[in-house]
């Protein structure tokens, strides 16, 4: 690969794009010929089109061959985002493990006295209503959302956001009672039970967790299941 | 060293990569192209190299970087990529093998 080439796979995937590098794998080749950086965009007018936009699909780099020629498709898609609702304590360990766990992770409270940035220092940080902190960083596909304010006037257009933008993760702090006044308020809302039912409430895995910290490990070990849900079924 | 540096991942090793580029150092760029059995790190984990030997990320969790980082010197040096291979089945595994019992393919890049 040639610095260029770099500079711009890096570009991207700083971006938030889609970025795929194509390394013909026989002996002999000059450095252009062999490296290539690829956008979804450019797949078409190449040989192994089919290959890459399966691999662009399912995000698996792997090896593959074309005629009597191997390559090797390595993909980059955009890390997963987690949303948290609640600049809170659990959320100030969560923020640190999901960031070491490659997940870019954005805090929304609009209490300002819990969102300074003393108490979060590596993480995007929006003291402001989810509505507004939404037109700025968008829930999608790719996002985990997780609710920990136990204040429904935060917590519930976060929720409904996520459900309305289909995240692969919705979770909720709170007991099964506070959970059940949530539903209500759901449904009041228009959301049918299986909607309702993505909501994962207790939130986390049950690991016995008692401290924030611990708490955290378990509500990120939830988060990694179900991104890997489809790796672990195949 | 903060923690941050010690775990950074494949994005961040790629801008580690580029870095190091135009500080005018010479870089190799190894990637596990393929893996067979039980392997610590999936296809497409990095291993960034610099022609000083130091290095960041991995492809192995930690058994064969050595012998990783040792080819890509070489790869810088020459231009020419190389295929590595290391696993159980392989002659080399007495000295670099993977404890797991699995086997990876690295392909190792110089960048130019």
């Amino acid at each position: 690969m040639n610095l260029d080439d770099l500079v711009e796979l890096n570009r991207r995937i700083a971006n938030r794009e889609p970025v795929a590098v194509v390394t013909a794998l026989e002996a002999g080749l000059e450095p252009g010929d062999r490296v290539v950086v690829l956008s979804p965009e450019d797949i078409s007018s190449q040989f192994y089109a089919e290959q890459l936009s399966e691999a662009f699909r399912t995000g698996r780099s792997g090896l593959v061959e074309v005629g009597d020629r191997r390559f090797f498709l390595n993909v980059h898609l955009p890390p997963v985002k987690l949303i948290v609702t609640g600049a809170v304590h659990i959320s100030q360990a969560l923020a640190e493990m999901a960031r070491l766990a490659g997940l870019d992770c954005a805090i929304i409270d609009p209490r300002t006295a819990f969102a300074t940035p003393e108490r979060f220092p590596n993480v995007m940080l929006l003291a402001e209503w989810p509505d507004q902190a939404f037109s700025r960083v968008k829930p999608d596909r790719y996002t985990a959302f997780v609710a920990l304010t136990h204040d429904p006037k935060i917590d519930d257009p976060g929720l409904i956001a996520a459900l309305r933008a289909r995240c692969f993760y919705i979770g909720a702090l709170g007991s099964r009672k506070t959970h059940a006044k949530r539903v209500e308020r759901l449904q009041s809302q228009g959301f049918t039970a299986d909607e309702i039912a993505r909501i994962h409430a207790p939130i986390g895995l049950d690991i016995g967790a008692v401290s924030p910290p611990e708490i955290a490990v378990s509500i990120l070990a939830e988060i990694v299941s179900a991104m890997r849900a489809k790796r672990r079924a195949a | 060293m903060t923690l941050k540096d010690l775990t950074l991942n494949d994005s961040e090793l790629l801008a580690r990569a580029e870095a190091w580029a135009k500080a005018g150092r010479g870089v190799a760029i190894a990637t596990v192209i393929e893996t067979w059995g039980s392997a610590p790190r999936p296809v497409g984990s990095h291993l960034v190299i610099d022609s000083e030997g130091n290095f960041e990320g991995s492809v192995s969790g930690g058994c064969v970087e050595g012998a990783v980082v040792a080819e890509a010197l070489e790869v810088i040096e020459s231009g020419q990529p190389r295929n590595l291979e290391f696993g159980v089945a392989d002659e080399t595994a007495w000295r670099v093998g993977l404890s797991c019992g699995g086997k990876i393919a690295v392909r190792v890049e110089p960048l130019t």
